[in-house]
C-alpha cells in the first residue's frame, strides 16, 4: 500500500504528456527541449557531494582495482551483467511496442544463458543479435510521453529524474524479473545477495569503463554538478528516442539565434 | 551580342563550378582535423607539448567565438560590446586550455569519418566513429560544422554518443551565472580561475 501511495504522489509531480505511441515519439523528437527543472537543487547538490565522497572512498578505488583484472574476467563480468539486464529490457521492449526487438532479446537471453554459460560469453552477438540496447521503465514512461518532472540526485544511485525514479520504483514493485527472482520471491535458487551484488558490480563495471572520462570531466569542470546533470539528461533523451543519428536529437534553433545576432 | 551573352554565361557558370569544386567538403575537413589531432597525440611528446599542438589545431579549425556566445545562452543578450569583447578574450583562453587538457589524456585515437548530412546552408553534421580498442568500445562522434564560408568550414560542436559538449558547457555556464543571481562576473571569475590553475 505504501508503495502505491508513493507511486501516486510521484505521478503528480511529473508533468503530464498528452501524446502516446508512435505519434508521441514523433512529437517528442520534434519539440524544443524544455529545460528540466532542478526543483530541489540545494538538496541535490548535497547528495551529489555525498556521492562524490562515496565515489572517492569506495567506487573509484574499486573500479581502479577492477581495471587491473585480466581482460577476459572483466569481459565475462560485463557480459553476465548485460545478460541479467536483458530480463528487465524485454518487458520494456514490449511496453514500448517494440515486439520484434523483444523477440530478438528473448533469443539473445536464451542463447547467452545456455550456450554462453549463464551469460559469461556472448555467442548471441556472433549469431547476429549484436545490437542490444538496455531499456528500463524510465525510458518506457518517456516513450509514453510522460515528462521528466524534476531533476533528482539519488544517494548512491546518482543522477535521475522523478520519472526515472518512478521507473526504479516500478522495477522494485514487480516490474523487474531479476528483482522478483532474487529479492521478492523465495525461489531457493537465488538470494537478496545475488541482486545487490549484481547491482554493485554493475556500478563498478560502469565506473571502470568510464574511469578516465569521469575523472577528466571532474578535473575540467567549473561546476561538475551542472555538467553531470546535462550529460545525464541529454543521454536519457537520446535513449528514449532510440535515435540512430544525432540530427534527430539535436535542436538547431539555438545555433540559429547566434547566427541572427 | 547574343553570342557575347552566351560566352559570358558560360564563363560565369565555369567560375561558379570552379569555386564550388574547391570548396572544402565538411567530411574531408573533419577527417583531416581528426587525423591531425591524432598525430599530435600519437607523438611521444610531453603533455605540455601535446596541449600546445592541440591548441594550434583548435585555433584554425574551431569557431571559438561562436561556441563562446552559444555557451552564454540567454545571458549574452544583456551584454554590451565591451563586455562581449572581454568575455570572448577570456573564453578563448579558457576554451583552448579546457579543450587541449581534455584531449591530451588520449593516446593515438583513430577516427573514421563515415558520412555527412547537410542541415541547411550554414550547418552540416559529420558522422564519425572513434574506433574501438582492446580496452574501449567504439564511440560515435558527430561534428557540427559551420559552413557559412564554404572555403573555411569550422567546428562548432562535438556530439559524443548523442551528448552535445557545447550544450554541456552552456548548461554549466548558466548554472554558475544563475547561482549568483544572474551576475556574469561570477562566470568571468570562474573562467579566470580555471585559466590560472595548474
Amino acid at each position: 500500500m505504501r508503495r502505491i501511495i508513493i507511486l501516486i504522489i510521484m505521478s503528480f509531480f511529473l508533468s503530464k504528456g498528452v501524446y502516446a505511441g508512435s505519434e508521441g515519439q514523433e512529437e517528442l523528437s520534434k519539440k524544443k527541449d524544455a529545460p528540466v527543472k532542478d526543483c530541489f537543487e540545494g538538496i541535490n547538490r548535497g547528495i551529489f557531494a555525498f556521492n562524490q565522497g562515496l565515489d572517492a572512498v569506495v567506487f573509484e578505488p574499486l573500479a581502479a582495482g577492477y581495471k587491473m583484472l585480466p581482460s577476459p574476467v572483466r569481459k565475462g563480468t560485463s557480459n553476465a551483467l548485460s545478460n541479467i539486464s536483458t530480463l528487465i529490457t524485454i518487458p520494456n521492449n514490449l511496453l514500448q511496442g517494440d515486439f520484434d526487438i523483444a523477440g530478438k532479446n528473448t533469443l539473445r537471453l536464451l542463447i547467452n544463458s545456455t550456450i554462453g554459460i549463464l551469460g559469461l560469453f556472448d555467442p548471441a552477438s556472433s549469431l547476429g543479435f549484436d545490437d542490444y540496447e538496455r531499456e528500463d521503465f524510465g525510458q518506457t514512461f518517456g516513450k509514453w510521453g510522460i515528462g521528466e518532472g524534476c531533476y533528482l540526485v539519488l544517494p548512491v544511485l546518482g543522477p535521475s529524474t522523478l520519472r526515472d525514479t518512478l521507473g526504479i520504483v516500478t522495477a522494485n514493485v514487480g516490474g523487474d524479473p531479476w528483482h522478483n527472482l532474487t529479492v521478492r520471491n523465495d525461489t531457493h535458487y537465488f538470494s537478496d545477495f545475488d541482486y545487490y551484488a549484481s547491482k554493485v558490480t554493475d556500478g563498478i563495471d560502469f565506473r571502470a569503463k568510464n574511469f578516465d572520462a569521469i575523472n577528466n570531466l571532474e578535473k575540467n569542470s567549473m561546476d561538475f554538478y551542472a555538467s553531470v546533470k546535462s550529460l545525464y539528461l541529454q543521454d536519457r533523451h537520446r535513449k528514449i528516442l532510440n535515435a540512430d543519428t544525432t540530427v534527430e536529437t539535436q535542436d538547431d534553433s539555438d545555433w540559429e539565434e547566434i547566427e541572427n545576432e | 551580342m547574343k553570342k557575347i551573352n552566351k560566352y559570358f554565361f558560360i564563363i560565369t557558370l565555369s567560375f561558379i563550378f570552379f569555386e564550388n569544386s574547391f570548396a572544402t567538403q565538411p567530411y574531408l575537413f573533419v577527417q583531416q582535423t581528426a587525423d591531425e589531432a591524432s598525430e599530435a597525440l600519437n607523438k611521444r611528446l610531453s603533455r605540455e607539448d601535446k596541449m600546445k599542438k592541440l591548441m594550434i589545431i583548435a585555433k584554425k579549425t574551431v569557431d571559438i567565438k561562436g561556441i563562446g556566445f552559444y555557451s552564454l545562452g540567454k545571458h549574452r543578450k544583456g551584454l554590451g560590446e565591451e563586455e562581449k569583447k572581454e568575455y570572448i578574450e577570456i573564453f578563448e583562453q579558457y576554451f583552448l586550455k579546457s579543450f587541449s587538457s581534455r584531449l591530451a589524456e588520449y593516446t593515438d585515437p583513430k577516427i573514421r569519418v563515415d558520412s555527412q548530412k547537410v542541415l541547411n546552408e550554414k550547418y552540416t553534421m559529420v558522422s564519425s566513429v572513434l574506433l574501438a580498442t582492446k580496452e574501449k568500445p567504439e564511440i560515435k562522434i558527430d561534428w557540427r560544422v559551420i559552413t557559412k564560408n564554404p572555403d573555411k568550414p569550422l567546428i562548432i560542436d562535438v556530439i559524443i554518443e548523442g551528448v552535445s559538449l557545447a550544450k554541456v558547457q552552456r548548461e554549466e555556464f548558466n548554472s554558475i551565472i544563475q547561482n549568483k543571481d544572474g551576475d556574469i562576473n561570477a562566470l568571468l571569475l570562474n573562467l579566470k580561475e580555471f585559466i590560472s590553475k595548474d
